[in-house]
């Protein structure tokens, strides 16, 4: 009797949204509130203190608001060349990393998409694979190449090796870009007689531009963020950004102000590119994962 | 003559069609391949010739470094020899296996979680654009500058962590999170997990939207409760996604080496050193390149090991 009756009681609930519909919003949103706190008051009191003077940050008890501010971390840091230089080669070998890749994995998802030839699938096996091959496995032959090839702590060096982390992905994530288009765009343009790179350069890539984009955010924020290559293979000449944090975290006594000031500054570019791009780049990033 | 020349392509055609198609299916593979030529030059100098260089290495009695008087000559399975039997390196492994098991597991359950969250049909379209956008921000930052503000939060004795834990009567004051043998891994963890989960989060609330709503209203009206929806409905449709993403994250955790690197250095006592570590300090600090070479072969072996399975998974899934 009570077992026959409970789901009947359930489906006279479904047309009002009353008391069930009003609950499960409730602790939907409390949920996602922890969640986005979770995620974002860390970040909110690293940038708090990047505007507090030392005293403040390691005061007992700690505080999230403190009264006074101080801007001497941003002023320190636009002052300071050598920290300045940091920025340029970040965005440098960011920007260098990203054309290059995206050139050769437009390219190359050109051809894996729309021709058939022989070791094909072959060339897609080990585009995939060699993703999963360990930086720490490549660093030690690149130490002895690098020096042998003269490349040590020089802009290109870095960028060479910051090529291995994102081309595979992204010819992957191309491939997988081109498969979506019609095949016709490319066989109309054939019969009007346009060679390969033609079809390529004036019909295909125009309208791939969210894919490009999509790639492009998505190889800057790796070289950005890479850390390994740039510990071992530059030392003066070439310092990125995430190298001039790690200076910081080694010193005995922290100069937290700066720290936080040059990580705030070296991270609002990116999130602006991110919120900027985020349509195109979750787009895109799903569909590598989801399919690619 | 005129017949000759009529006559050409009825007795020529048998005999030259299949020339010229071969000679245009070469042509067209050789446009494909120099298409694909910036791609090909890159893998084999900057990972084939690498990984034969690595693999030579950890065959040598010295690498790299140059050592006057001593030619440099091949040792056999000395260096492996050397570094399976090397306590630390045993250790590491296993705090290996700790540290990327236990970090794919939450990232797997808090990604879901999120994803979950945000995929809820009770809240609007801005608002779940907004809380996406807050939820994934802990993956924009550089894993230096993650670990900066962690560092910072986890500090002792009154450290940010330490005085939440505290002002909420749990005993933790002035617990060296970091500092000490028997929570440092888990702080770590903990850190990576939080730098981590977003990536999960994208990719299964990718795979939410193409679970049909029918079908989740359908399983509604006849009475399956939240956890028999989430259970029979959206679990079997995630399955494939979480499957793949799980190989992946597992892959990349065992190849990490900034976090742990940067937060502890492998300390204290050695209770976080992970193999990346190992490999870095056996090149870096104890010079021994081959030895380091051979501990960089076995983890490309076993990053490959893990490729394969997930190869495997993704043929699996697109059945």
């Amino acid at each position: 009797m009570t077992t026959s009756a409970s789901p009947a009681v359930r489906r006279t609930r479904r047309p009002g949204p009353a008391r069930p519909r009003r609950a499960a919003k409730f602790w939907t949103i409390l949920g996602l509130l922890i969640s986005a706190g979770f995620a974002v008051l860390p970040v909110l009191w690293m940038f708090l203190s990047s505007l507090k003077p030392n005293r403040q940050i390691l005061q007992t008890p700690p505080r999230l608001v403190t009264g006074a501010s101080s801007f001497a971390g941003y002023s320190k840091l636009f002052h300071d060349t050598a920290q300045l230089d940091s920025f340029r080669d970040s965005y440098l070998i960011g920007g260098a990393v990203t054309v290059l890749t995206i050139v050769v994995s437009v390219l190359a998802g050109y051809s894996l998409s729309r021709m058939d030839f022989p070791g094909k699938s072959a060339v897609m096996t080990v585009v995939i694979g060699v993703q999963s091959v360990p930086p720490i496995s490549l660093v030690i032959p690149y130490l002895g190449l690098i020096t042998v090839l003269g490349l040590y702590d020089s802009y290109t060096g870095l960028i060479l090796t910051h090529l291995v982390l994102t081309f595979p992905y992204a010819i992957v994530m191309m491939t997988a870009y081109f498969d979506t288009l019609p095949r016709s765009l490319d066989e109309a343009a054939r019969v009007d007689g346009a060679s390969s790179m033609r079809i390529l350069w004036q019909i295909l890539l125009p309208i791939s531009l969210p894919g490009v984009v999509s790639i492009g955010v998505y190889t800057f924020m790796l070289s950005w963020n890479e850390f390994l290559f740039a510990l071992m293979l530059t030392k003066q000449h070439v310092r990125t950004v995430p190298i001039r944090i790690s200076l910081f975290i080694g010193q005995n006594a922290v100069d937290w102000q700066a720290m936080f000031a040059l990580s705030i500054a070296g991270s609002v570019p990116v999130l602006i590119f991110f919120l900027v791009f985020q349509r195109y780049f979750l787009g895109g990033l799903a569909a590598g994962s989801v399919k690619g | 003559m005129t017949q000759l020349t009529a006559r050409r392509p009825a007795v020529g055609s048998p005999r030259t069609v299949p020339t010229r198609g071969r000679f245009r299916r070469g042509r067209r593979a050789l446009i494909a391949y120099s298409f694909l030529s910036p791609a090909l030059l890159l893998m084999i100098g900057l990972m084939f010739v690498p990984i034969g260089t690595v693999i030579y290495y950890s065959f040598l009695n010295y690498a790299i470094v140059n050592r006057p008087g001593r030619p440099h000559h091949l040792v056999g399975w000395t260096n492996y020899q050397q570094v399976l039997s090397d306590p630390l390196f045993t250790s590491s492994l296993w705090h290996t296996v700790a540290f990327s098991v236990l970090s794919v597991l939450c990232h797997l359950l808090l990604g879901l979680a999120f994803a979950l969250l945000l995929n809820s049909q009770v809240i609007g379209r801005v608002a779940k654009g907004i809380f996406r956008t807050l939820i994934i921000i802990p993956w924009l930052f550089t894993i230096t500058i993650v670990v900066a503000l962690w560092r910072y939060l986890l500090l002792d004795p009154h450290g940010v962590v330490n005085f939440i834990l505290h002002s909420l009567g749990l005993p933790t004051q002035g617990l060296a999170w970091l500092g000490q043998t028997n929570t440092a891994l888990a702080a770590i963890i903990f850190v990576n997990v939080w730098a981590g989960y977003p990536f999960f989060m994208i990719s299964l609330l990718a795979g939410l939207q193409g679970v049909s709503d029918e079908l989740r209203e359908a399983a509604w009206v006849d009475g399956a409760n939240a956890f028999e929806r989430f259970w029979y409905v959206t679990r079997p449709h995630l399955r494939p996604i979480i499957v793949s993403m799980s190989i992946l994250d597992l892959i990349w955790n065992l190849q990490n080496f900034a976090t742990i690197f940067l937060l502890t250095g492998g300390g204290p006592a050695n209770s976080t050193n992970v193999i990346a570590n190992y490999t870095y300090t056996t090149a870096y600090f104890d010079q021994d390149y081959t030895a380091a070479a051979a501990s960089a072969v076995i983890i490309l072996l076993i990053s490959l090991v893990l490729a394969v399975a997930y190869g495997w998974s993704r043929r699996a899934m697109s059945r």
